[in-house]
């Protein structure tokens, strides 16, 4: 492949590390990170039912195997010097023809490493979970064939050295979150949520796809090193349509404003999708795009503007619907959305931000991972339950789904010391940094993080407290199905409280020394902090007040006061954030209907004017053909005379066409 | 000239087949399709054999050449050969048959009499295939180009649906009046060149001085011949009509091969050729290249007939190649040449199963089907592996054709690439639209016991799958035999590739070795 030579210099950080050739077994068989999976998958996929027995353990065997494979080259990469930590693994000629020269190839880095830890940690713990969520599922074993072809695809999509690659994983994951949103897919409603999800995805891929056209045509090559390589002779416009392009990219695949609407919808996928692709991995891959591609972000600051707005608009948008959802899945999903937010526009603020909004994916990972699989035993044991007006009180019936949940929610509204609050602190620090030239940002994104902080609180205690505590609100026989919430195995319940112990810990631990941030360094540079505009203990005061503030006010309407089982009228924001803020209703008025009716009135066209043309230029043919036959009557003369008239019309074609 | 004639061994071994399927005679019959079913495959063997006589690192340069005299007097001759392209679409021809002649094994039932035709118009078919990408000389294509016709006018009008009669004709009727444009302009072509005993030899009618306004129509003459066949908007009706009819393993080479005579001749004909009329009207078939790309998607959104929906997805795709052929950049060309060859296996695999699909319910209509994806899972799954295939999905072929077309047009006219690749959302629209319909919701009254794919079957869908697997995920196996004949036919119109930052490496290691191109 063609490796253009670096231009240090001209980097926005000039300490970005230069990549090197693997070293050690376990770097040179990184490739088999994305093998493992991905055979697996197509073992359970060609061997059908005879696998019906075993397949789910293999499942769980492959997923486990990329772990331990991801850990070894993660050592291997600890150990080597600071200097050598961004690793190149050549793997073959993938797509070279006419002017693109392009090998398929691995990039072992901070960054990918810590998405394959998080991938295959979390995915490894939700497949053991899904063992027994499942099993009662006839087509587990399918189940377990998309899980693995998902992680397959999720660790390509973070490993690849270049645009094309990582758009191949990138396009894998949304073809695994289809088919996996879509396993029921015998309920219509799953099924177009699941090409829903797919749609949306597929306009945002355009970003992607004319990202990638315009870097090929300005820097004629698509592999990470030559694209960052040549940003420094690349003109800002240039830069600032790479950059918008793979925004919009990243806002259908991390469900960000305006393309958000499908993520609500994919809970129709098993429990355990949410829990991974909808929470802790996939839907983070947005972010993912924009800190990898930071040399183009830091080149086109109009871009970096627009990374911001989308992640401020999304948080809060999320955070508001998020309020007013009793469909426990979809209030984790808003919830997700609105994360998901912070962590966009940590990214925008450029290198202040990159670190913290990896930071905050994996703390959240972990803790939204851990409520989705607590909010899947809470249906286990309450009959597939959603509503949770009907839940209430079940602290005393699930308590290790209650203790692991607490934990969960504890760290994502940000109470010290759990991992929420180290990650979500310093994105709110971040905000609040003074931009040279436009303080008006400090300040205003500032306090949309601030706000969100507290929206936030409300939305996850009021979540919390419907679920777990105040009185039952459990179905009756009378109304068809008596409950008998109870814990759920084992197997379901270790995976929680390991993901509970992150969401305790994990936090903490990477902040020590600021272990994590100094980890990232080789791929998002090292920056100097300056004071944000206000001092750090009163914006850490702000917010605690703030988080405080709305835990209460959940406790005191959801915990200390009985909850309707049917839901209040509520006002005009309570309705509109119930249906999303209108998302569907807006995408229908503006897309559906009138791609409906263009379609209907091109069919029509087709059939009458394109197709009726031809058609009559046949009739008319052979209505000539009639009367050229009438012609034909025997004399000598009317030949002659049509003869002539034919030379004619010849000869004057032929004249004509010199012309 | 000593060596094997391999090309002509490749077009006389399925006519021999056809003879000796309509020689059968009494109980010798009931074995018509296993004997055509046999010759299809010593077939492969032979195109396995030939392959390894091509020399890959000079695909640019046509091989395996063998040149006749034919009608000395008139100037035409048997000449034949391949570069790169012109042997992958035999391939994709030869790899078809077979797999076609399977799916058709019970569609007679057990008229052995119809059967029997069925199969030597397959292999006729075959026949007149690989020669029409061998053709070297212009006369001799032209011949090809209708004759072609013959075999699929009698597939459509005697094996096909209730209006099988309507469609057959306007097939015929639509080729031929592009045919006879496409005659004139050989004819006086021929009158502009060296003429001789091989003035209709194609090399000896390139890099003609031709006058810009002669040039200017003949190469209208030869474009709109091919647009038709391609077939491009706004000549494209005739193709839903015939692909609703069809049988669909005629649909399969209608679609996936003989069409590409179209996109190939514009190619290989029309830009070396007419290479200065190829440039002054490159702007307008860009526009009706991405017209093409985006009308026939839309479309396809709107059929309610599952055949009449897979043809309007090709009329987008070869939207896609017209535009990858004439925005003239040697990565547009390779990608769409690639984009030929991908194009058949998926539209193949999407016409073979959906056939299946047709032949068990008994219907086209998308409406008639719902829930089947518990019923027949493997079927469902071959469906969306050739649906996500038509939708361009990386790890399936198509991908990298699309793709590479899309960058290599961009560089060149960023508007039409950026306009076009909204296909690409339309794309996912009219597949998972129809997948949804078909195999997904509750299961429709009457279909509980429809039947999964056979074994049969599974051999008809396997390969098609694996070979888009294989060359989606290693492309670098197909990509050597169109990059050559890509960077030749930049060569024959005069167009530089446009400039990056990259293009001083890039250049020199791409024009190495290429002279004059003879494509």
């Amino acid at each position: 492949m063609s490796v253009h030579t670096l231009t240090a210099a001209r980097l926005p950080f000039a300490d970005l590390a230069v990549p090197v050739a693997p070293s050690g077994p376990w770097q040179e068989s990184a490739w088999l990170l994305v093998a493992v999976p991905l055979v697996s998958a197509a073992v359970l996929l060609l061997a059908g039912r005879r696998s019906d027995r075993w397949g789910h353990w293999l499942g769980v065997a492959a997923s486990a195997a990329s772990f331990v494979i991801g850990a070894l080259i993660l050592v291997s990469l600890l150990q080597a010097p600071v200097g050598e930590r961004v690793v190149e693994v050549d793997l073959f000629d993938w797509i070279s023809a006419g002017q693109l020269t392009l090998a398929a190839g691995l990039r072992l880095d901070p960054l990918s490493l810590t998405f394959v830890m998080l991938v295959t940690f979390v995915g490894s713990l939700i497949h053991v979970y899904s063992v027994a969520y499942m099993d009662a599922d006839v087509d587990r074993r399918r189940f377990f064939a998309y899980l693995n072809l998902f992680v397959a695809a999720m660790l390509l999509l973070v490993l690849a050295d270049s645009f094309v690659l990582l758009f191949m994983g990138w396009e894998g994951v949304g073809l695994a979150s289809y088919l996996l949103i879509g396993f029921w897919n015998h309920r219509t409603e799953y099924a177009v949520a699941a090409k829903k999800a797919f749609i949306a995805n597929r306009v945002g891929d355009l970003g992607l796809l004319i990202a990638m056209m315009a870097m090929f045509a300005t820097v004629g090559a698509l592999d990470f090193t030559s694209v960052f390589g040549a940003v420094g002779s690349m003109d800002t416009s240039t830069a600032t349509i790479i950059g918008l392009a793979l925004l919009l990219a990243a806002c259908g695949k991390s469900a960000q404003f305006p393309l958000q609407s499908w993520l609500g919808d994919a809970m129709a996928g098993p429990t355990p999708v949410s829990a991974l692709i909808h929470a802790a991995t996939m839907v983070t891959a947005g972010v993912y795009l924009v800190v990898r591609s930071a040399p183009i972000y830091e080149a086109a600051p109009d871009a970096q503007l627009a990374v911001v707005v989308v992640g401020a608009i999304t948080l809060l948008f999320g955070a508001i619907v998020g309020c007013a959802k009793d469909d426990i899945k979809k209030a984790l999903a808003a919830s997700t959305m609105s994360q998901i937010g912070y962590m966009m526009l940590a990214a925008g603020l450029g290198p202040v931000g990159y670190a913290f909004a990896i930071f905050h994916l994996v703390t959240h990972g972990f803790f939204k991972a851990g409520m989705f699989l607590g909010a899947g035993s809470v249906m286990h044991g309450m009959n597939d339950q959603v509503d949770m007006r009907r839940f209430g009180g079940l602290a005393r019936y699930m308590k290790i789904t209650w203790v692991t949940f607490g934990l969960g929610w504890l760290a994502i509204i940000g109470v010290p010391p759990f991992s929420g609050f180290f990650s979500k602190d310093k994105i709110i620090e971040a905000a609040f940094m003074p931009v040279a030239g436009a303080e008006w940002r400090a300040w205003l994104f500032g306090s949309v993080v601030l706000i969100g902080a507290g929206l936030t609180a409300f939305y996850m205690s009021r979540l919390f407290f419907m679920t777990f505590h105040g009185e039952k609100r459990w179905t009756t026989a009378a109304e068809g199905a008596e409950q008998h919430p109870h814990e759920s195995p084992r197997l379901m319940t270790w995976p929680m409280v390991v993901l509970a112990v992150g969401s305790v810990a994990l936090g903490g631990l990477l902040s020590i020394g600021g272990v994590f941030t100094t980890w990232l360094e080789p791929v998002v540079g090292h920056t100097e902090h300056a004071d944000p505009v206000l001092p750090i203990p009163v914006i850490m005061a702000s917010t605690l007040v703030l988080v405080l503030l709305g835990a209460f006010l959940a406790w005191r309407q959801y915990a200390a006061s009985t909850v309707p089982q049917v839901a209040p009228a509520g006002s005009a924001l309570t309705r509109a954030a119930r249906r999303d803020l209108y998302q569907d209703e807006v995408n229908d008025a503006v897309l559906v209907g009138p791609g409906a009716y263009l379609t209907r009135s091109l069919v029509y066209g087709d059939r009458q004017v394109v197709d009726g043309a031809v058609v009559g230029v046949a009739h008319v043919t052979v209505g000539i053909a009639e009367r050229v036959r009438k012609l034909q009557n025997g004399y000598v003369r009317s030949y002659a005379a049509t003869m002539l008239a034919g030379a004619v019309v010849l000869l004057v074609v032929v004249l004509v066409t010199r012309i | 000239m000593t060596e094997f004639p391999w090309l002509t061994a490749l077009i006389v071994l399925p006519l021999v087949g056809a003879a000796v399927v309509w020689a059968l005679s009494g109980a010798a019959r009931r074995r018509a399709r296993e004997v055509a079913l046999g010759f299809a495959l010593v077939e492969v063997g032979l195109l396995v054999a030939a392959f390894t006589q091509f020399d890959v690192a000079q695909a640019w340069r046509h091989q395996l050449l063998e040149t006749r005299p034919w009608i000395p007097q008139l100037g035409v001759s048997y000449a034949v050969g391949v570069d790169g392209l012109g042997l992958l679409l035999i391939a994709l021809s030869v790899l078809l048959v077979p797999l076609v002649l399977l799916a058709a094994w019970r569609e007679q039932g057990d008229d052995h009499g119809r059967a029997r035709h069925y199969a030597a118009l397959i292999l006729v078919t075959a026949a007149f295939m690989v020669a029409v990408f061998a053709a070297r000389d212009v006369f001799f294509f032209y011949l090809l180009f209708e004759a072609m016709l013959i075999p699929v006018y009698f597939l459509i009008g005697m094996f096909g649906g209730p209006q099988r009669r309507y469609a057959a004709v306007k097939f015929l009727l639509y080729s031929l009046a592009g045919g006879l444009l496409m005659l004139a302009a050989v004819v006086v072509l021929y009158l502009q060149g060296p003429r001789g005993p091989q003035g209709f030899l194609t090399e000896n009618l390139v890099g003609l001085a031709l006058d810009p306004t002669t040039e200017k129509w003949l190469f209208l003459g030869f474009f709109v011949a091919f647009a038709i066949k391609a077939p491009m908007f706004p000549v494209h009706t005739w193709l839903p009509d015939a692909a609703q009819n069809a049988p669909a393993g005629t649909s399969t080479l209608l679609v996936g091969v003989l069409d590409k005579v179209g996109t190939f001749g514009m190619l290989t004909l029309c830009l070396p050729l007419f290479p200065n009329a190829s440039r002054w009207a490159a702007p307008v078939i860009i526009v009706l290249a991405v017209a093409s790309v985006l009308y026939g998607a839309l479309l396809a959104i709107g059929q309610e007939d599952l055949m009449r929906l897979i043809a309007y997805t090709s009329v987008s795709h070869f939207g896609f190649i017209v535009l990858g052929i004439f925005a003239f950049t040697s990565t547009s060309v390779a990608g769409a040449s690639l984009y030929m060859v991908n194009h058949g296996l998926s539209t193949g695999l999407l016409f073979l199963v959906a056939g299946m699909l047709v032949a068990r319910r008994g219907s086209q209509l998308i409406a008639d089907f719902g829930g089947l994806q518990k019923v027949v899972p493997v079927l469902a799954g071959v469906f969306l592996v050739a649906g996500l295939s038509a939708l361009s999905l990386p790890g399936l072929s198509p991908f990298v054709s699309e793709f590479l077309v899309l960058i290599g047009t961009f560089a060149r006219s960023g508007p039409a690439a950026v306009v076009a690749v909204v296909g690409v959302v339309l794309a996912a629209l009219y597949v998972l639209w129809t997948y949804q319909k078909i195999f997904t919701g509750p299961v429709r009254e009457g279909l509980e016991t429809m039947t999964d794919l056979s074994s049969r079957e599974k051999w008809v869908t396997g390969p098609l799958v694996a070979a888009m697997l294989v060359l989606g995920f290693y492309p670098a196996l197909a990509l050597p035999y169109v990059n050559g004949p890509a960077h030749a036919a930049m060569a024959t119109i005069g167009v530089d590739d446009p400039p990056d930052l990259a293009s001083g490496v890039i250049a020199t290691e791409g024009t190495d070795g290429l002279g004059g191109g003879d494509s």
